[in-house]
């Protein structure tokens, strides 16, 4: 694989795609340097900020329904802001490693807050330590207020138990299922009793509702508390094998190769769980640049999103178009579907949600119109001609605006078109396809057409 | 060889089902054909309608202790036997009811119940228990088991703009047609048809051969379900509700001879934390009317005793309201069930047992599951088994 290709998958994999823009910023450079350059930009760890810190519980104290109205709006507003606000940085930003990393934590940390400004704190604790310690990472996300609100554990009391936030730590967040038995869910159960959080969003121990008598947990005996739970729980070597698994499917390949996620789980346990050097691992590994593991991952809604933004410096006037694609594409930022978060994977893929990934990029990029210069019959003819009529109200309705001229003077010189369209793609473009696209000589259309296709679906 | 005919004889030659559509759009189909065709309906109540004041014990007084302000009056109960009878914004089943074609089973649910909407919805749409993740939904998993009928994502059809998890198999999904005219113009992209048309020999099994055969069947499928139901017309009328809508659209496939087996629609707005008469009221107004213009409609053309509907949603609500007149989330609630093939009609288990409460919730007799193996098992012709991944035992209301 020559060096542009191997620059090209990394920042596929990596981030959310090679721009044509990065091209002269990583001319010259090794992978392994692409790959520093990546860290570098994700060096700071810029904070969401979109909901207040103080969400309004003084109007509903008041108790009245005209408040307790208001309340429920500001909260949806909340949410939608908060939603906007990350689709916002990922796309723009350039700390995409970060970004992505960000993404893979929201996800293996699944939760669902009513509280936006939780929802955000959250998201930050997963942003802030994306690239950092994961036994650090895990104890904050275990102590935030979403979470242990999320998995109960607020209900979590010395001699009543609720074990959901125990399992859910296990099973979720780190030994996987079969690591561990029905008596460690309730002995550690038991350690975490009397973790909860204020009215001001701060975690807090409540010894009262702590049941500090002696437990045995993993064949361990002690009076422990949640903190040593977690402490056992990174000792476990299966614990970065199991990230491993799931990091190896988010970033390689969905199918599980054993060796390389073994690989993977010694580097990652014998550095304590410090991610860094398990993401150059795997970004300098020879297979991680095998034929087989390029340009075959099904992106995820958002992924697929941010690329196109990315790619096309979009922007929108209405930014809850972007939530409507969410939606219809089956993946609303902080909305997983369950604890285990989004399946992935053809899990993505279905008819209806195909037929919006296919059309979503003409959308925003042209108002609906994928121009034509195949042989067009009568019918066909007449097809285009109607979406060319609708147009207008396309983008009455998107308002999005695509920055072409950014685009086209960062095309390379001197690349014919149709290697300018295939840039947009992971997978080698097939014959067909580049017939297809021979069809015009128009750069955009050239360009819209490649990003409508099934292809553009895959990383 | 011009490129229309191109296409028609390769990409859509995939389906085969789908030439004598082409090539005689116009013919009937003979009533032969598609009687054999047994559908089932499935209405998702979402929010967690609150079975209690759906179906009312009102012969039962704790009932009424238990709810003082938001409970249905005994006067205005339509009464089905001494115990139970229908929320009045049900009129419209009272003659469904009468004419056996409708069946109520009671205290539904699962083990260890989960309040949340959506992780109960999951268990109900994924058939799975409460501890249990899965990524496929039931339906799907029907569509995977390569029973003979079920090959082709048109097997089941949503009637809505998305496709739900209950509908996504590993292999097979369902496909999602609000409009069928509106998916098969989207489909017709002629840049789209190109592609389809092009790469039909080009399935791999890989994800981009996934991506492909996706699109391939969506084409062919949105041209087959448009060809098909296009020159039918629903003549019955229906309530000019979206549920109406989505049901009308549901007769006009099968009464087209659609070879689909599931068909899935769903109605929203039964969270009534607040208010709950008013809010509920309407809402199963919307669903009785729709309902009852859908089986007479059914019964006109022929195809009721082809067709079983199945209602229900992700929990019932506590058995005592809340301090503002509504109910919270609650466990176990009744399914309803209408077709004319019903083996036993009318009430088919005993009304909940309102004084043996769990916690203040009703404890379930029938598990969700025993429902749904009786429809795969008995109705669907399947082996429940395999798909809900262990045996459960069907009951005998067809």
């Amino acid at each position: 694989m020559d060096n542009l290709r191997q620059i090209k998958h990394l920042y596929a994999r990596a981030g959310f795609g090679l721009r044509f823009a990065d091209l002269s910023a990583t001319s010259g450079l090794s992978a392994a340097q692409a790959l520093e350059k990546l860290f570098s930009d994700s060096e700071a760890s810029e904070l969401i900020d979109s909901v207040p810190e103080d969400a309004g519980y003084s109007m509903l104290a008041r108790n009245d329904k005209a408040a307790r109205k208001q309340f429920m709006q500001m909260q949806r507003r909340e949410e939608r802001d908060l939603n906007e606000t990350w689709m916002a940085h990922m796309s723009t930003t350039d700390a995409v490693l970060r970004e992505k990393m960000t993404l893979f934590w929201h996800n293996h940390f699944a939760c669902r807050s009513r509280q936006s400004q939780f929802a955000q704190q959250l998201n930050n604790i997963q942003r802030q330590h994306a690239l950092g310690n994961f036994g650090e990472l895990l104890m904050q996300v275990s102590k935030s207020p979403a979470m242990l609100q999320f998995l109960n554990n607020q209900q979590n009391r010395k001699g009543h138990p609720n074990e959901n936030f125990a399992r859910e730590v296990m099973e979720l967040f780190t030994l996987g299922r079969g690591n561990y038995t029905e008596h460690d869910v309730k002995e550690s159960a038991r350690a975490f009793t009397g973790w909860g959080f204020n009215k001001d969003g701060e975690f807090a121990m409540r010894p009262f509702l702590h049941d500090s008598g002696e437990k045995t947990f993993l064949g361990h005996t002690g009076n422990f508390n949640g903190e040593d739970i977690i402490r056992h729980l990174l000792q476990q070597k299966q614990t970065a094998i199991f990230i491993c698994n799931k990091l190896y499917k988010y970033l390689v390949n969905e199918t599980p190769e054993p060796a390389h996620i073994n690989a993977m789980a010694d580097v990652f346990y014998k550095n304590n769980y410090e991610i860094k050097p398990l993401l150059r691992f795997v970004f300098t590994a020879p297979w991680f640049y095998d034929e087989k593991n390029t340009g075959n991952l099904i992106k995820s809604p958002v992924e697929f999103l941010v690329g196109l933004n990315r790619q096309f410096y979009i922007t929108y006037q209405r930014p809850e178009v972007l939530l409507q694609f969410q939606k219809v594409l089956g993946q609303v930022l902080f909305y997983p579907p369950n604890v285990a978060g989004w399946p992935g994977g053809r899990n993505w893929i279905d008819s209806s949600s195909l037929m919006y990934r296919l059309k979503i990029p003409s959308l925003v990029l042209n108002g609906g119109l994928i121009d034509f210069s195949g042989k067009a019959d009568p019918e066909e003819e007449a097809y285009i001609a109607a979406n060319r009529n609708r147009q207008p109200v396309v983008d009455a309705r998107v308002q999005s605006h695509a920055g072409w001229e950014r685009v086209f003077k960062s095309v390379p010189a001197g690349e014919n078109k149709l290697q300018s369209a295939s840039f947009l793609l992971e997978p080698a473009m097939s014959k067909t396809l580049a017939d297809e696209l021979s069809n015009t000589t128009d750069l955009k259309t050239m360009m819209i057409q490649a990003v409508s296709t099934p292809e553009y679906q895959l990383c | 060889m011009n490129r229309r005919n191109f296409i028609r004889k390769t990409a859509l030659a995939s389906g085969a089902l789908m030439i004598p559509a082409f090539l005689k759009p116009f013919e009937a189909i003979a009533a032969g054909d598609i009687t054999a065709y047994k559908n089932l309906v499935i209405i998702q109540l979402s929010g967690g309608n609150d079975g209690l004041n759906t179906i009312v014990p009102y012969g039962n007084d704790i009932y009424y202790q238990k709810r003082s302000t938001i409970a249905i009056g005994k006067s205005d109960v339509i009464t089905l036997n001494n115990m139970q009878g229908l929320n009045p914004a049900l009129s419209a089943l009272k003659e469904i009811y009468e004419q056996g074609w409708m069946s109520i089973i009671n205290g539904v649910g699962y083990p260890n119940p989960d309040r949340s909407h959506f992780r109960s919805m999951d268990i109900w749409q994924t058939a799975s228990a409460s501890n249990e993740f899965l990524t496929t939904g039931w339906i799907g998993r029907y569509l995977d088991s390569a029973c003979t009928t079920c090959k082709n994502p048109y097997t089941a059809i949503e009637v809505d703009d998305t496709l739900s998890l209950a509908m996504k198999g590993a292999g097979i999904k369902g496909i999602a047609v609000e409009d069928p005219a509106k998916l098969y113009q989207t489909t017709r992209e002629p840049f789209f048809k190109d592609l389809v048309s092009h790469h039909h020999d080009n399935l791999t099994e890989d994800n981009l051969g996934y991506l492909y055969k996706t699109m391939t069947e969506t084409y062919s499928s949105a041209g087959y379900i448009q060809e098909t139901s296009k020159t039918y017309e629903v003549s019955a009328d229906y309530p000019a509700t979206a549920l109406g809508n989505q049901l009308r659209t549901v007769s006009k496939f099968i009464n087209s001879g659609l070879q689909t087996r599931v068909y899935y629609v769903s109605l929203s707005g039964f969270d009534t934390h607040v208010g709950q008469q008013g809010q509920q009221g309407r809402q199963l107004k919307i669903y009785g009317d729709a309902v009852a213009a859908f089986i007479k409609d059914l019964k006109k053309t022929g195809q009721l005793d082809n067709t079983l509907v199945m209602t229900f949603s992700e929990f019932g609500r506590r058995v005592e309201q809340n301090a503002s007149n509504g109910t919270d989330h609650g466990t176990a609630n009744n399914i309803l069930l209408f077709g004319g093939g019903l083996k036993k009609a009318g009430i088919y288990n005993d009304a909940p047992d309102l004084a043996q409460l769990d916690n203040g919730d009703l404890r379930y007799t029938t598990d969700f599951r025993d429902v749904y193996a009786t429809l795969l098992d008995k109705w669907l012709d399947v082996t429940s088994q395999g798909i809900l991944g262990k045996g459960f035992k069907p009951l005998s209301f067809i």
